[in-house]
């Protein structure tokens, strides 16, 4: 089955939509993503939308989606690369993405997702504590 | 209206909006419309053309290149033989969808083109007919 491909890059996900999305590819990268952020604990997705010349109110829905459930997820979305024709056709068709962080290249995205994620060791610190509990509750028995 | 060139294309699943997309967008090309104005018909073109997938279980897509003296436009016609709509107003609102989405096919697609018709019958289908002056 024809999917669009998720790159790891550290604790961040980058997804490039380089075809023309028909429904069924939009409704699977949305699972596939979601279950890329579980397996792997990423903690931002970086959606590079530069190849679109188009932005459709299908495509925004799950631009939005995508947005919605990687927080729920504990990761951060940034959308990036849009084309300028495809934002005023955006806004006049009625669009505005609400709740989407946007970034004008992947460059300005990836600083955007350090900033949201930032407070970096924390991730660590929990890890440790939670191997700290797990060694501790084992030792007694 | 004379019209210099037409085409139909079939909507049965949603690779004939991807192939709508793409046959509006090279006859926007070949109009003359610029970039912005091609982007906004071909997003037009992909709301109605899925909406008649959606609602009207498929349809029809025209094309057809319009030449009024020395005025150009592009006009494409969707229509399918679905329930119709029997509010028309209400279907026109932004934000009213009896699907689950935004609510801003038809209300979205008039406000990128110049010209909007829309006819429907309930129990007959819909037609709605945009165009897209040079």
């Amino acid at each position: 089955m024809e999917r669009i491909p998720i790159l790891g890059m550290g604790r961040f996900l980058l997804v490039t939509i380089q075809v023309d999305m028909h429904d069924r590819l939009a409704m699977t990268l949305q699972s596939d993503l979601t279950d890329r952020i579980v397996q792997t604990g990423a903690r931002g997705v970086l959606l590079d939308i530069s190849g679109l010349d188009i932005v459709d109110s299908f495509m925004g829905r799950m631009i939005a989606n995508i947005a919605a459930m990687s927080r729920i997820l504990d990761a951060e979305t940034v959308v990036v690369g849009m084309q300028p024709a495809v934002a005023i056709t955006l806004v006049e068709l009625g669009l505005t993405l609400p709740g989407v962080q946007t970034a004008l290249n992947v460059e300005r995205g990836m600083m955007l997702l350090r900033r949201a994620t930032a407070g970096s060791g924390e991730d660590e610190e929990i890890d440790e504590a939670l191997n700290y509990q797990d060694g501790d509750a084992s030792s007694p028995g | 209206m004379p019209v210099v060139r037409d085409e139909l294309l079939r909507l049965e699943s949603t690779h004939d909006i991807v192939a709508v997309r793409h046959e509006v967008r090279e006859w926007a090309t070949a109009l003359g419309l610029n970039l912005v104005d091609q982007t906004k018909i071909v997003t037009a073109a992909s709301e109605l053309a899925r909406n008649a997938l959606e609602y009207g279980g498929g349809g029809t897509a025209c094309l057809q290149a319009l030449e009024e003296g020395a005025r150009k436009g592009l006009r494409l016609t969707f229509e399918d033989r679905g329930p119709g709509i029997a509010d028309i107003a209400l279907a026109m609102t932004d934000g009213y969808t009896t699907s689950g989405g935004l609510g801003l096919g038809l209300s979205g697609a008039k406000r990128l083109v110049n010209e909007f018709e829309i006819r429907s019958t309930p129990g007959e289908g819909t037609r709605v007919t945009i165009t897209r002056w040079k």
